[in-house]
């Protein structure tokens, strides 16, 4: 019987596994170390901990950085782009900035070098009027000479593609026609969207990463099929939804933030599950705090990213604000006598002083190692056997105590209070911007260390409580088998919401919804509802800056009936009023884009089934060490987070331990553990 | 210096930074116009009671604003000391770019911040609003000879009396404004703005106390001096000079001079502006606010790493002639400032380059370029596309500069192409990057631009252009050689031309399928070209960036020899 469902995340330290069976409700995690350089050892290592047998697997999800890490890496193939006359450097050019705002230094090498992007003449105008058919035969010797050049994979990128792709059509087809392999992009097939940098940018992105992780991909399902395994196998997109293999190999760049994006989504769907809608996450990994902001159960989704300087991806993908804040992260006085924390940052290699490899800088993490906060004698990762506390204490002394003219635990409960205070502020920012206050929402952290920080988190930014899931260090596993299947579509518009021509946008919405219900019939799941989300953006005239307009479509027997003119309008002042407050007088209202996506709900897993069974606190408690809090020592204990029965409560200062992560409950705080084996954290006068 | 501890000190100058920073936030989210939401050309900080100083500023504000802040904020002490009625709930409000600095376009709001009665400090909200009247729609009138001609001028008055609103001022405003709907959203986001900064700052006070938190802003500005001290005791005594020219004054085509002398000495410096043509006929003058906030800029740029505190000024002179287009009092013409700003920013660099090369940058591409093709449509309507152009950097001590990028006075953004042709009838012909527009250097520019712009509508257009770096291009630091000048040109029925004035133009008439073509400078060199890796130079040669002939000028032949 397969019934088994597995989520698959590799990171850049660790491969997580969590394994699910959806018939004994049993669900088991695995930690192994990321293989390198080709992640699928690590892969199957990992499931290879937990299922010996994969015929019984029905699903396997992977959320993967095998994109991201391409990018990042400038490690993509090598590859060719064709494009209009005149416009062969706007990937060079980008829109016009540059890296930092102070000090005009820094550059930009694109991932196509100049001699590798060829023009050839044709030009279709912002109406779609055809000025200049496109001239097949240099198509045809543009390819060949980049062939012979030894490109991998080609992106086809023209002016004006989105209004009318006929051009670009033509090209594409003459060049599919010659190439020896699929990976030929096309902008007007990634993102039929305005806006030539992004669209050119992120179609030929995609290009750059086919041939590495469809080859990768390829691997791992090669390796599967081998074991056994007759399931489907699906990958995590940044959008936070999961896609076939195959799409994922034609559309590689919908990956470039799959695996933060799968955290997000079970921190959501635990949170929300646990009774709070409102959540904000917090990812503490080595050299990174990432935030998210969940409001009424829904991630946020941004249009666009940039992996890094230049490098724009647009596609929707869940928004995470990302400061230099980890573990890893350096703690220095500068010159004007003030203490700072990052940018700076030790990693995972060397890492903080106490893990003895060659890094003397203390660190965020070497201040909770001196403080008591993390057990000397545990070490996470299992690469040690004891933390060396005392050189943290020498570093923390030498680097900040004595500049400041600190103690050695002042000193780091100084790096504390300066790391939570950025932090924080970085919650109430990423609050501020979308318009929430953050008191209303819960605290969540996941990733090895946030756990540790949650008090500090509580106390900053006021937040009411902070809710700790079962199995923190894994939780981007998790999603994946949480995650629903997603595709999202895009089309530009650009018209007066009086002038748009109805039959031309139920066209385009139609064949967004025949191709997501495609997608959604040729998959093996089984879904329990199907939902098809229809956005516009829009905004006056003469505005920029669009709106995202929901708006109400029916579908029946798989015919769309798209909104009216006068439905457009309606819901255009109902988004607008909502966040800018008021209408404007005589404002002529514009549609920029057509947003459609198309969701396939998959059945989700109880999470009670993750709750502990029977155990007791007494039989939990580990015993107890020192830990310092404030100004003062405090005899704390410390318990097994994971036997520690459902309705536990524990007053502050205690610590849960479990094997990738720490609890810190601070004086103060209350720690109860739910129904689903989440650890609640609140104040003890809050009851 | 005050005895608060690190920790509080260093836990308040995030916490005080933060909310500069959420006032930025609260602005973009909320204001209509473009230029404030996706530009970001606005600014918020927190500034001292008495003297107006910059205490913290937001980090995603525009750079010119770190400085010229503190003279809006002084504007309002100074009238409030004057009347001797200073309010809690008070909200002053003004354009006036002779008083507040940079241009007419820039509307600010001072707020006083009042604890237990007394005042604690100023809020402030800078943000450039899309049209003030005047003779030009969005305020770019290249041939403005008084502020009068370039938009409405509002001296600094108060919008809030204790709290309570004075109509009377919005609507005086936006009558005097082509587009009243987008100057309110953006006024409502200015307030919010300053009302998100006075809740926090309330917060913050409370859960600190106002003896510490004025004790922290004490220490920030001790701490943002040392820093400036730090640096420059590392830098070695002397005195540099370096000058540099605007092409002219878009009146009369004469070059005029900007020259600095820079003196270190110890841990303090001099920038010495004597020796700068006087003031001018045409709108490139600049008030003195805006003088000094530019040095500001341009060590900001030096030194990236200090903090947007007044206490970096306090060991720096600057010294700015009086009588000069550096200081030009009402109501001289100021809206070009940004080309004005650019030439002080570049000599300072020039100078400082041959005091410390390890720490500056070549010259950057040095103009904005202001072009607007403007018509009518078939049916009447009138269009203009106004834009901004971009061009490279200068060559860094690291490596080769940015190719197209943006002005070193700003953060802005070029609007895509197509988003461009959607809205107005053109064509980009060619959106490209200039090969042999790079100052030669051992690290040599970034490359400039070409933009070349075909008109659709049948009824053809005028063009405008502002832009400068026509006559002198921009120059190379420790070695490096200066790139190329501007180059703008526009096609009639005999062919291509040449405005008659470098660099700027008004009316051109062009007919359907004709265009203009504007070609940007690159940046310039750093270090000797002759020591320049000869692979790098047959690469460049072979990506196109560099003709075999200007390769072998400036680098001899060594090239030919090795593989790119």
């Amino acid at each position: 019987m397969s019934n088994v469902m597995i989520g698959v995340d590799v990171g850049g330290t660790f491969t997580d596994v969590f394994v699910m069976d959806e018939k004994t409700g049993e669900a088991r995690v695995a930690k192994v170390p990321t293989s390198r350089p080709d992640q699928s050892g690590g892969f199957l290592d990992g499931i290879g901990k937990q299922v010996s047998d994969l015929s019984t697997v029905a699903v396997v999800v992977h959320g993967t950085t095998a994109g991201t890490n391409a990018l990042l890496e400038r490690k993509g193939a090598r590859i060719g782009v064709i494009t209009t006359e005149g416009l062969r450097d706007v990937l060079e050019m980008r829109r016009r900035d540059r890296p930092h705002t102070w000090g005009l230094r820094g550059n930009f090498d694109p991932i196509v070098p100049r001699d590798l992007r060829l023009e050839v003449p044709e030009r279709t105008l912002a109406d779609g009027t055809i000025r200049t058919p496109v001239d097949l035969e240099a198509v045809k010797a543009a390819a060949q000479h980049l062939l012979d050049q030894g490109c991998l994979a080609v992106a086809i990128l023209f002016a004006n593609a989105y209004a009318n792709p006929e051009n670009e059509t033509k090209a594409v087809e003459a060049v599919r026609a010659m190439w020896p392999n699929p990976h030929v992009s096309a902008s007007s097939e990634i993102l039929p969207e305005i806006r030539e940098y992004e669209r050119f940018s992120t179609t030929a992105l995609n290009a750059y990463l086919q041939p590495e992780v469809s080859g990768y991909l390829n691997r791992l399902e090669n390796a599967l099929t081998k074991g056994g395994f007759d399931g489907e196998f699906m990958i995590v997109q940044s959008n936070g939804g999961v896609m076939a293999v195959d799409t994922a190999c034609r559309l590689p760049v919908r990956t470039a933030l799959s695996g933060p994006a799968a955290g997000v989504i079970a921190a959501g769907y635990i949170a929300q599950t646990a009774g709070y809608p409102d959540v904000i996450t917090g990812d503490m990994g080595g050299t990174s705090f990432d935030v998210s902001l969940i409001a009424g159960g829904q991630s946020i989704l941004s249009p666009q990213t940039s992996i890094d300087f230049g490098m724009v991806v647009r596609t929707p993908m869940i928004e995470i604000t990302t400061i230099g804040a980890g573990g890893g992260s350096i703690a220095w006085v500068d010159k004007g006598g003030l203490l700072n924390i990052g940018p700076e940052s030790a990693g995972s290699t060397p890492g903080p002083v106490a893990y003895g490899q060659g890094n003397t800088r203390p660190t965020v993490t070497d201040a909770n190692v001196v403080l008591g906060r993390i057990d000397p004698d545990n070490p996470i990762g299992g690469k040690l056997d004891r933390l060396d506390v005392e050189a943290a204490g020498r570093a923390i002394d030498e680097h900040v105590g004595k500049p400041l003219g600190l103690s050695t635990l002042e000193a780091a409960e100084a790096i504390l209070t300066v790391a939570n205070s950025r932090m924080a502020g970085a919650i109430r920012l990423v609050s501020i911007e979308r318009g929430f206050d953050p008191k209303k929402f819960a605290f969540m952290p996941f990733g090895g260390g946030g756990a540790l920080h949650t008090g500090a988190m509580l106390d900053d930014v006021g937040l009411g409580r902070a809710i700790v899931p079962r199995y923190p260090g894994v939780t981007s596993a998790m999603g994946c088998v949480i995650a629903d299947m997603r595709q999202d579509f895009v089309q530009t518009i650009n018209a007066f919401v009086d002038q748009i021509d109805e039959e031309a946008l139920a066209g385009y919405l139609q064949d967004h919804v025949d191709k997501g219900h495609a997608m959604l019939d040729a998959a093996r799941s089984s879904f329990e509802a199907r939902e098809v989300i229809v956005e516009l953006d829009m905004a006056y005239l003469g505005q920029t800056h669009t709106v995202a307009v929901p708006v109400a479509v029916t579908i029946e027997g798989g015919k769309v009936t798209p909104p009216t003119r006068t439905e457009i309008a309606a819901a255009f002042d109902d988004a607008y009023r909502a966040t800018y407050g008021r209408l404007l007088d005589k404002g002529v209202r514009r549609v920029m884009n057509l947003r459609t996506a198309v969701v396939g709900r998959r059945p989700k897993f109880d999470l009670e089934t993750l709750a502990p069974e029977g155990g007791s606190i007494e039989a939990s408690l580990k015993g107890s060490r020192k830990v310092h809090f404030a100004s003062q020592w405090y005899d704390t204990a410390i318990y097994d987070r994971l036997s520690l029965p459902v309705g536990t409560v524990i007053d502050g200062p205690a610590i849960l331990v479990q094997p990738d992560t720490t609890v810190l409950v601070d004086p103060g705080l209350r720690a109860t553990v739910d129904k689903y084996g989440n650890t609640i954290i609140t104040r003890t006068g809050d009851e | 210096m005050s005895d608060i501890d690190p920790i509080t000190l260093a836990v308040l100058s995030g916490r005080m930074e933060q909310i500069a920073d959420e006032m930025d936030a609260t602005l973009f989210r909320a204001a209509f116009n473009p230029i404030i939401a996706e530009a970001h050309d606005a600014s918020h900080g927190l500034y001292h009671a008495t003297s107006g100083d910059t205490l913290v500023q937001g980090k995603s504000g525009l750079p010119i604003f770190v400085g010229v802040m503190s003279f809006a904020v002084k504007a309002v002490i100074d009238k409030a000391a004057a009347e001797g009625d200073l309010a809690d709930g008070d909200i002053f409000i003004f354009n006036d770019a002779h008083i507040g600095g940079t241009h007419l376009s820039d509307m600010r709001l001072v707020r006083p911040y009042f604890r237990d009665g007394e005042l604690f400090c100023y809020l402030a909200s800078v943000g450039h609003w899309h049209d003030l009247g005047g003779a030009v729609p969005g305020n770019y009138n290249p041939a403005a000879t008084d502020a009068f001609a370039e938009a409405f001028i509002l001296p600094p008055v108060r919008l809030a009396r204790a709290g309570v609103v004075n109509q009377d001022i919005i609507d005086i405003l936006m009558r005097n404004t082509r587009l009243p709907q987008s100057a309110q959203g953006d006024l409502n986001g200015q307030l919010g703005a300053l009302d998100l900064g006075v809740k926090r700052m309330d917060e913050l006070l409370d859960e600190y106390g106002a003896d510490t938190v004025k004790a922290a802003l004490d220490a920030l500005g001790g701490r943002a001096e040392t820093l400036m001290r730090s640096e420059l005791s590392e830098l070695p005594d002397g005195r540099w000079e370096a000058v540099d020219y605007l092409d002219n004054d878009g009146i009369t085509d004469e070059p005029l001079p900007i020259k600095v002398s820079l003196e270190i000495k110890g841990d303090r410096m001099v920038l010495d502006f004597d020796g700068t043509a006087p003031r001018c006929a045409g709108p490139v003058n600049i008030a003195y606010p805006t003088a000094v906030a530019t040095a500001y800029v341009a060590i900001k740029h030096i030194f990236p790493a200090l903090p947007a505190n007044a206490g970096v000024m306090r060991p720096i002179d600057v010294k700015i002639p009086e009588g000069s287009l550096l200081s030009a009092e009402f109501p001289a013409p100021v809206g070009g400032y940004t080309e004005t700003i650019l030439r002080m920013i570049d000599v300072i660099f020039s100078a400082m380059a041959q005091a410390a090369p390890d720490i500056v940058v070549g010259n950057a591409y040095g103009t904005i370029n202001a072009l607007s093709i403007a018509g009518r449509r078939k049916n009447g309507q009138p269009w203009v596309m106004f834009s901004f152009y971009g061009g490279g950097h200068g060559g860094t001590p690291e490596g080769d500069g940015l190719n197209h990028g943006n002005a070193p006075i700003s953060t802005a953004t070029i609007p895509p192409m197509e988003i461009l042709e959607a809205a107005y009838p053109v064509m980009f012909r060619q959106w490209a990057l200039r090969p042999d527009s790079a100052g030669a250097g051992a690290q040599r520019g970034g490359l400039g631009a070409i933009y070349e712009i075909e008109v659709l509508e049948e009824n053809g257009a005028d063009a405008f252009l502002f832009g400068e770096r026509g006559r002198f291009a921009p120059q190379g630091v420790a070695g490096g050689e200066a790139s190329v000048t501007n180059h703008f040109s526009y096609e009639q029925d005999d062919g291509w031309h040449e405005p008659p004035m470098a660099s700027k133009m008004r009316g051109i008439k062009l007919k359907q399928g004709q265009a203009v073509r504007l070609e940007t400078p690159g940046g310039g060199g750093y270090g000797p070209a002759e020591t320049r890796d000869p692979v790098k130079v047959a690469r460049d040669v072979a990506l196109g960036f560099l003709s075999p002939e200007r390769a072998t000028e400036f680098y001899g032949t060594a090239w030919k020899e090795v593989k790119a």
